[in-house]
């Protein structure tokens, strides 16, 4: 199935405000609380560094590929959805996600991940900078995409200099 | 719940640790941040207390709605008694430490007594611990920072650190959390360092249940926007605060050469704003901020390469370019770097350095008390090596640190002509003689001599006058210029960011230097959503004229009165000599100037010598201090 929108990250443009967050766990929590994210900010001021993490919705995802008792199904989004009902708590999600944006609600034991707020990703309206944005593919401009990534790495490595 | 964060007492000589509720009642008179450490230390220290005494106490504080996602609500109180002034010391700091702190299960921390050894304090998922510090003492505030994360093994904790300048008890050190987020003015740094205390260090996760999260997420998106979509904000997004410098030079507000003048004129305009964008790799933001106004700044090549830091702000540029006479954007940069890893504040820093250079040339210092450095206006050198005696409270540095007030009994009574400052305070780079609202402000702030307190940005844009008596709700006169009517333009303020302080937001997103920005009313959601608590608009401005007057007692107990709510001399003795025409040959009127300020006394409802009167301490519900807090210890 294909997804209508994605979700977009471009680190670069990330100011690490954490908006973002804190609306995620707001929306699907009622709390302020980073643990009930499902999309964190990695920050460090002395590292320079400031990366959205945030589930990719993988076509063939090895999250939901791994689960053994089927509890990750997919949306008319294309999200890669926990079915809790099913879930029994095997952690294995989270260990196979390639990006790590698969967590752990420490509350429940259980996994939490990006749903894709049902189509209206509250992240996408909180973040200020467009660092994160839900884009359908006409909206996706790869150039813009391959500067972005250039940008990236170049501050990346311009750190280390 | 968001009403559940708890008030942490440590008594840092007898290693006890008490944890208590925070009754409702306080918040709905107080709030949280400012307000209720204030609240707090009102009741707690004597007026015979010295700030470096074991008995002065220091209150960190979350304001209410700090952690959440808007308005750049990611602020932390710091408070305690000032050791420049011996009244309200009192700073506000953006960053990451306040929604750590409330996240650790904490909102306020009353921090007594003197550690027999270097400490920090451990606030961890609900509990506080004492940790010795010895192996942080001398390191500077960056490095500090980075060991105390690897040992709290929390690559989320965050926390407040005091560089050399706190640890040599210089009186303008301040604390500093992140590269730049510095709980700046008011000497707190140095009261941390006479209690002995490195760092306070926040790590935990506790949620903070949220009374509404729906329409708490619709509301704070829509106040954000508008406070993000103003075109100050937009502009300050995109350049910072140095925006202001190119407002301030062309027109001539920006104090020179120690004030000597008004702008440097066309020898500023490598300081411009635009200059900076080179050196910047991006903007970063506070916790819950989404105007991003600062730059992170890098020198990629030259004598200061290599060096990377955040800023620098407008009052950086006057601290170490006009004030001194130095006129090049790394050289603010790389001071702007040394004073954040030292710990000090910078606004401070620079407008001492920039006495200093004045007493040089007029004979106050010499090269004696230099250990042979000469302080030529425009000597980079000089002003580096300068700083760096302060810090180390080396040779007349010895003298600097420890305040205008005290120095100037060194240099002699009459040099204090050429500081500006007010209650012994020093003011930063700005030149307020051709504004009166401005002169008022930093004249009555209860910090001593300060622009965060009552700043009337506004006041310069000359709106029209039903615009002014919408936002106001009094007539207000247009005119900059003018003396009338400002005092109440100065008490408005001065409630809207005590508000503002207490609520944990940032002072950019409400009404300072944009028109358009939220004010009280817009609060009031945002308040019941995420707290639960119904409040009117009056009501927060009831609020704010309360806490703001509990600082103003706390001063009057301390010996403060009217003669203490004057900017400098000079600025009513010398006529400005630069800038455009309505800003060159002013000064201050003494008569117009002390109609404004019994107008802003009335407004308040003090006496004619500026202090609460009774009847007005009964309608906020202030009653005499009790110094009652810290007796559970
Ligand atoms: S959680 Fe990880 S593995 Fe699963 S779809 Fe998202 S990015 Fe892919
Ligand atoms: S789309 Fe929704 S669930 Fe996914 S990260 Fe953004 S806010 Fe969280
Ligand atoms: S809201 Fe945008 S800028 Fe802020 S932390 Fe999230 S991704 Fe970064």
């Amino acid at each position: 199935m294909t997804s209508e929108r994605y979700l977009m990250v471009f680190p670069e443009l990330c100011t690490g405000c954490r908006e973002c967050e804190i609306a995620c766990s707001l929306k699907h929590d009622g709390v302020v609380g980073y643990q009930k994210s499902r999309i964190r900010i990695i920050r460090d001021v002395f590292e320079g560094m400031e990366i959205p993490v945030v589930c990719m919705q993988c076509i063939d995802a090895p999250c939901m590929n791994s689960c053994r008792v089927e509890a990750i199904y997919v949306d008319e989004r294309g999200a890669k959805i926990i079915d809790y009902e099913r879930c029994i708590g095997c952690r294995r999600c989270i260990v196979v996600c390639p990006l790590g944006a698969n967590f752990l609600n420490p509350e429940t034991g259980k996994p939490i991940k990006c749903d894709l707020c049902g189509g209206d990703p509250v992240c996408a309206e909180f973040c200020s900078t467009g660092a994160i944005r839900y884009l359908s593919p006409e909206e996706i401009n790869s150039e813009e995409l391959r500067l972005a990534s250039r940008n990236y790495i170049k501050a990346l490595i311009e750190r280390e200099m | 719940m968001v009403l559940n964060r708890k008030l942490g007492i440590i008594d840092l000589g007898k290693n006890r640790v008490l944890v208590r509720e925070i009754p409702v009642e306080l918040r709905k008179k107080h709030l949280g941040g400012r307000g209720l450490n204030w609240y707090y230390l009102y009741n707690s220290i004597r007026p015979d207390v010295d700030p470096y005494s074991p008995e002065n106490v220091l209150a960190i504080g979350a304001g209410l709605l700090t952690g959440f996602p808007a308005l750049g609500a990611g602020r932390t109180q710091i408070s305690t008694k000032n050791p420049m002034t011996g009244g309200v010391g009192d700073s506000n700091m953006g960053g990451a430490f306040g929604p750590q702190l409330r996240l650790a299960g904490f909102d306020h921390l009353l921090i007594v007594g003197r550690a027999e050894k270097p400490s920090y304090i451990l606030v961890r998922d609900g509990g506080i611990e004492i940790r010795s510090a010895e192996h942080l003492w001398g390191l500077d505030t960056h490095t500090a920072q980075k060991v105390l994360r690897e040992e709290t093994g929390d690559d989320r904790a965050e926390s407040m650190v005091i560089g050399r300048a706190g640890e040599n008890l210089v009186s303008f050190a301040n604390v500093m959390n992140g590269i730049k987020n510095a709980g700046g003015r008011s000497g707190t740094g140095a009261v941390m360092g006479s209690k002995n205390l490195k760092a306070i260090v926040a790590s935990g996760d506790i949620d903070l249940v949220v009374h509404d999260p729906e329409k708490l997420l619709d509301y704070a998106l829509e106040v954000d926007r508008r406070a993000r979509n103003t075109k100050w904000a937009k502009t300050l997004g995109r350049l910072g605060t140095p925006l202001l410098y190119d407002v301030s030079y062309t027109t001539g507000f920006i104090g020179t050469l120690n004030w000597q003048y008004n702008t440097p004129g066309e020898d500023g305009k490598p300081l411009e704003a635009e200059n900076l964008e080179k050196y910047s790799v991006k903007m970063v933001a506070c916790i819950g901020c989404s105007v991003h106004c600062r730059h992170r700044v890098k020198i990629r090549e030259g004598r200061y390469r290599g060096v990377v830091t955040e800023g620098p702000e407008y009052a950086a540029i006057g601290a170490f370019g006009t004030g001194v006479g130095v006129y090049d954007w790394e050289f603010v940069i790389k001071c702007n770097e040394m004073a954040n890893k030292w710990g000090i504040d910078l606004i401070s820093l620079g407008t001492t350095v920039a006495w200093a250079f004045e007493l040089f040339q007029r004979g106050y210092i010499t090269e004696n008390d230099t250990g042979g450095l000469r302080l030529e206006w425009g000597d980079e050198n000089a002003v580096l090596e300068l700083a760096k005696m302060i810090v180390e409270r080396k040779n007349v540095g010895n003298v600097l640190a420890d305040g205008m007030l005290k120095a100037s009994e060194k240099f002699g009574k009459d040099s204090l002509y050429y500081a500006n400052q007010t209650k012994g305070h020093p003011n930063l780079l700005t030149d307020e003689r051709g504004i009166p609202s401005f002169a008022l402000g930093i004249a009555t702030s209860t910090r001593g001599a300060d622009h965060l307190r009552s700043r009337p940005g506004i006041d310069l844009f000359q709106l029209p006058e039903e615009t002014l008596e919408r936002i106001y709700g009094h007539r207000i006169v247009s005119d900059f210029t003018a003396y009338e009517t400002k005092g109440i333009m100065v008490w408005w303020h001065e409630l809207l960011y005590n508000v503002v302080d207490s609520l944990g937001i940032c002072k950019f997103q409400t009404v300072f230097n944009s028109a358009n920005s939220p004010r009280f009313e817009d609060y009031v959601p945002l308040i019941e959503f995420a707290a639960g608590i119904r409040m009117t608009k009056e009501d927060l401005m009831e609020i704010g004229e309360r806490n703001y007057t509990i600082e103003r007692m706390f001063n009057v107990l301390n010996g403060f009165s009217r003669k203490d709510d004057y900017p400098p001399e000079r600025y009513f003795r010398e006529e400005t000599k630069r800038g455009l025409p309505f800003m060159k040959g002013r000064k201050l009127d003494r008569e117009k100037y002390d109609m404004m300020l019994e107008e802003y006394y009335r407004q308040h409802g003090w006496d004619e010598n500026g202090v609460p009167k009774r009847e007005t301490l009964e309608r906020l519900g202030i009653s005499e201090p009790d110094y009652s807090i810290l007796e559970v210890l």
